[in-house]
């Protein structure tokens, strides 16, 4: 039983879902940002996979890239929601309401 | 055969491990079995020849990523559940399921994956590191160095937002209150 | 010869727009001076054009392109030849007239500016029919004096019955114009051109059916303009309108313009001569029945519009019969005494201050002699004594439908020719005879001025000598239309015919005067003869428009009002409001998506997200599906 690519994307398609729905249904900030890193590493999944099925090393310097972006992106979005807990004191997504229309 | 086997393996464990994380309602669960979940997708990596790639993922996410969050959660008072309202769940679901249904429809249509081209062939003779090494620095070395100082950038951005006085805002106060700013936070420190 | 026909077209438009600047403002004489210098040069343009025309030759210009798409080409092109340059001499002289009398006339209205506005206006559009050289043009130009029309019966329009009167028209012309737009549909659909040259040329190589169709369609619109029965309501409630326009409008010019279209179309009218037939009975029947109404009516204006009528119905008698040429002759001969009756009319309405009833004047010719003299020596041309005009064309039409063999037409027309007579003087009668039943009323009568007076006096000139232009007038259109002479053979039975037509004339003109010169009374329905049957039929104008009322107006209000409460209401505004409901309360509903709660934007990002990769999935199953 040969494992294919489209078993990686299949898979790497239900990480990715698995990040949405948690995208969808955390209220914490923190949890929040775990769910964005699912999301990145799903793809990262995706793009090593297609890197190796295809033979060609752009994939894994896609996925070095998001490693990066994610890296940047844990430190910039953890300093705002130390910002933002300095001053509200609360890390609740229902209340950051400012945007309020 | 073996190869599949790894794969089922870790493919269920990196599943049960996420869910776990966007499912539980401790931070603490959340935290650790999105770490070990990290490892595991490192194994892909390796079992798909990229150990360079596996290699970054673990030292980057499990021990740079995750020390932040536990910081993060440090800093937090994460004893503290948020409430978290459910409007609708049924909804998430259906949606996370749908574009995963689509995202899986798309790469399996033999249109994309019968038009792609290797435009950096593997070579076989020299080792993963060695090609990643050759092709970052070759091929991809503007955007290296980019990333680089957008990590160097996203490093300082981090330190001075988590720093002293970024609570206040200088454009919102007025000017007393600036100048009498010096003398407020003399009297916080300490606090920490 | 260009030069004078664009300054015979455009200067009653200039004199229009420049009075229109003022429109608005109070009395200034200088816009009813202008407009009258103007329609004058426009006169004295056409004088030319009329002498260049007699030279043999015509005039035939393209102003510019108005449509051209595809097979479809119509020019701004107006023509000048033995036909329209006869209705251009008619309307620029009436009109001329008319202008420097409205002067007078309209001295005191508010409305003066305005008036003139519209009255260029019209001779403006009456000039644009008349002169065109294709039946589009002629559209343009028949549309526009109804336009014109409806302006001026509705001139004041603070008067209801005045802006009924306009309505009445304007919507009565909208019907047989329909027909006359079906006429001119088919025209193009069958020959491919609305030019006349063009279509006269082809028309002979079309199905009998069909150019019987066209005939039919173009008659109806013809029968609008007209006022011919059964459309025929309208020209007598027109009389709302100031005087000066009835002379114009309602009696010279645009209501000829039927005439005008059937002696223009003569081609058509020629090959079928079944339609010719049925124009010429409408005609007689319409004579008679008008003359019988203006028998018993009691307003002035009336009685001279159901004239106009019965002379209409003479003119299509002439057309109808092929004879072209005296139809042409009547309408011109009748334009000038008709308009020259209108206007004495307009001086005694202005003299007895709108007063209308013949009944309540009598004795007038003491104080108003120059109108007195103008309106019986009109009075005598309409009734068609020798040597005034009416006599000429009028005698010509009887004499057409004898030697045509219709002796039933020429009996009626006969017939009529006595009634014209006796209400005609019936009306002379009532006005300047008789005792000073005015008196009674309290009302000064005083003539009217000098100048208009003056202005009237080329139409009385026109009234008593246009017979001896019989023969020019036949030798310069007679290049154009079918140059039939009408003459009895037999001397003895010309002779009796002629002489016989005139003592029964002066017959009802004497019975006219025995019976109304001593009329001391004014009537007020309590008479043997007011409550015959007879007398309330005419005097109710055969309860036409009592039915026209009953059968069409008031189902048509009903059918209204149903159509407003029922699909208006509920299903047009229904459906206008289900849309703007819609928009709302979808507005009202997704509002929810602005509530700034971040869960909710990312929530919306990923169906949107999901929306994008199905439209992708689709396109892409498409794709293959096409490709393969």
């Amino acid at each position: 039983m040969e494992i294919t690519l489209t078993h990686y994307l299949v898979l790497s398609s239900i990480l990715f879902a698995i990040g949405l729905i948690g995208i969808m249904r955390r209220k914490n900030l923190l949890m929040l940002f775990f769910a964005t890193e699912i999301l990145l590493n799903a793809t990262n999944i995706g793009f090593a996979a297609i890197s190796h099925y295809i033979g060609d090393l752009s994939g894994q310097m896609f996925a070095f890239f998001i490693i990066a972006i994610a890296a940047s992106e844990v430190a910039i979005g953890l300093g705002l929601l130390i910002v933002w807990y300095k001053r509200t004191g609360k890390i609740d997504l229902d209340q950051m309401n400012s945007m309020r229309g | 055969m073996f190869e599949a086997i790894a794969f089922y393996l870790f493919a269920v464990l990196t599943i049960v491990m996420f869910t776990i994380t966007v499912m539980t309602s401790q931070a603490l669960y959340a935290i650790t079995a999105m770490a070990a979940g990290m490892i595991f997708i490192s194994a892909f990596f390796f079992i798909l020849g990229a150990d360079f790639l596996g290699a970054i993922q673990i030292i980057v996410y499990t021990g740079a990523v995750m020390a932040l969050y536990a910081f993060g959660m440090m800093f937090f008072d994460t004893t503290r559940n948020v409430v978290e309202k459910k409007v609708n769940p049924q909804i998430v679901f259906v949606l996370g399921v749908l574009a995963a249904v689509m995202v899986v429809a798309i790469f399996v249509a033999p249109i994309i994956s019968d038009n792609i081209q290797a435009l950096y062939p593997i070579d076989p003779t020299i080792g993963n590191s060695q090609a990643v090494g050759m092709v970052l620095f070759t091929k991809y070395l503007v955007p290296f160095e980019l990333a680089a100082v957008m990590l160097l950038v996203a490093m300082i951005g981090g330190i001075i937002m988590a720093g002293k006085k970024m609570d206040k805002s200088l454009t919102l106060m007025a000017e007393e209150e600036i100048g009498m700013m010096d003398d407020s936070y003399r009297a916080e420190e300490g606090g920490h | 010869m260009e030069l004078y026909l664009y300054i015979a077209l455009f200067a009653p438009l200039v004199g229009s727009l420049f009075s229109a600047l003022f429109g608005m403002s109070p009395k200034t004489n200088i816009t009813g001076y202008i407009a009258s210098g103007l329609l004058f040069t426009s006169f004295l343009s056409s004088l030319v054009l009329l002498n260049y025309v007699l030279g043999g030759h015509t005039v035939h210009v393209e102003l510019m392109t108005w449509m051209a798409t595809g097979d479809l080409y119509i020019p701004f092109g107006f023509v000048v030849d033995q036909v329209s340059v006869v209705m251009m001499m008619v309307v620029t002289i009436v009109s001329t007239v008319v202008h420097v009398y409205s002067v007078g006339y309209m001295d005191h209205d508010k409305g003066f500016n305005r008036f003139f506005s519209w009255l260029s206006a019209f001779v403006f559009s009456m000039m644009v029919l008349v002169m065109s050289d294709n039946f589009a043009g002629l559209f343009i130009g028949w549309e526009g004096v109804g336009l014109c029309s409806w302006g001026l019966i509705g001139f004041w329009y603070h008067k209801e019955s005045a802006t009924w009167a306009a309505n009445e028209a304007f919507i009565m012309n909208r019907i047989a114009d329909l027909g006359m737009l079906i006429g001119i549909f088919m025209i193009y659909w069958n020959v491919g051109s609305l030019q006349y040259d063009v279509v006269f040329a082809e028309i002979g190589n079309l199905p009998l059916v069909i150019t019987t169709w066209i005939g039919i369609f173009l008659f109806i619109g013809a029968m609008g303009k007209s006022a011919q029965f059964p459309l025929h309501t309208w020209l007598a409630d027109a009389m709302e309108g100031p005087t000066p326009v009835s002379a114009l409008i309602h009696a010279a010019t645009m209501v000829t313009a039927g005439v005008y279209l059937v002696v223009r179309a003569n081609p058509i009218y020629d090959l079928i001569p079944n339609v010719g037939i049925f124009i010429a009975s409408l005609g007689a029947f319409v004579a008679l029945f008008a003359a019988s109404m203006a028998l018993v009516n009691r307003d002035m204006k009336r009685i001279i519009a159901y004239s106009t009528l019965s002379q209409l119905g003479y003119m299509f008698v002439a057309a109808g019969l092929g004879a072209y040429w005296v139809a042409l002759f009547h309408l011109m001969a009748h334009a000038f005494f008709k308009a020259l009756l209108f206007l004495g009319a307009g001086n005694v309405m202005h003299a007895m201050h709108d007063e209308l009833d013949p009944f309540k004047m009598g004795g007038l010719r003491k104080v108003m002699k120059g109108t007195f003299i103008m309106m019986t020596l009109a009075s005598v041309a309409l009734a068609g004594i020798y040597p005034f005009a009416g006599f000429f064309s009028k005698d010509l039409i009887l004499e057409v439908g004898f030697v045509e063999h219709h002796y039933i037409i020429y009996t009626v027309l006969l017939l009529t020719a006595g009634l014209t007579a006796f209400y005609s003087f019936r009306l002379v009668a009532l006005i300047f005879h008789g005792e000073e039943r005015y008196k009674l009323f309290g009302i000064h009568p005083h003539e009217a001025y000098k100048f208009m007076l003056v202005a009237m006096s080329p139409l009385l000139v026109l009234a008593i000598i246009a017979g001896s232009f019989k023969m020019t007038y036949y030798q310069l259109v007679t290049n154009l239309l079918p140059s039939t002479v009408y003459h009895v053979h037999n001397e003895v039975t010309f002779w009796i015919m002629t002489i016989g037509t005139q003592l029964f004339v002066i017959s009802a003109i004497l019975f006219a005067y025995k019976k109304y010169s001593n009329w001391n009374s004014v009537p007020d329905g309590t008479s043997k003869m007011e409550n015959s049957f007879g007398y309330k039929l005419l005097w109710n104008q055969y309860y036409i428009p009592k039915f026209y009322e009953e059968v069409f107006s008031k189902p048509y209000l009903e059918l209204s009002k149903i159509a407003w409460k029922q699909i208006d209401l509920k299903i047009v505004d229904a459906t206008v409001d289900m849309i703007a409901n819609a928009i709302y309360k979808t507005g009202e509903n997704t509002r929810d998506i602005q509530n700034g709660n971040l869960s909710t934007m990312l929530r919306w990002m990923v169906f949107g997200l999901v929306v994008l990769l199905a439209l992708a999935v689709a396109f892409t199953v498409g794709y293959n599906a096409v490709s393969a």
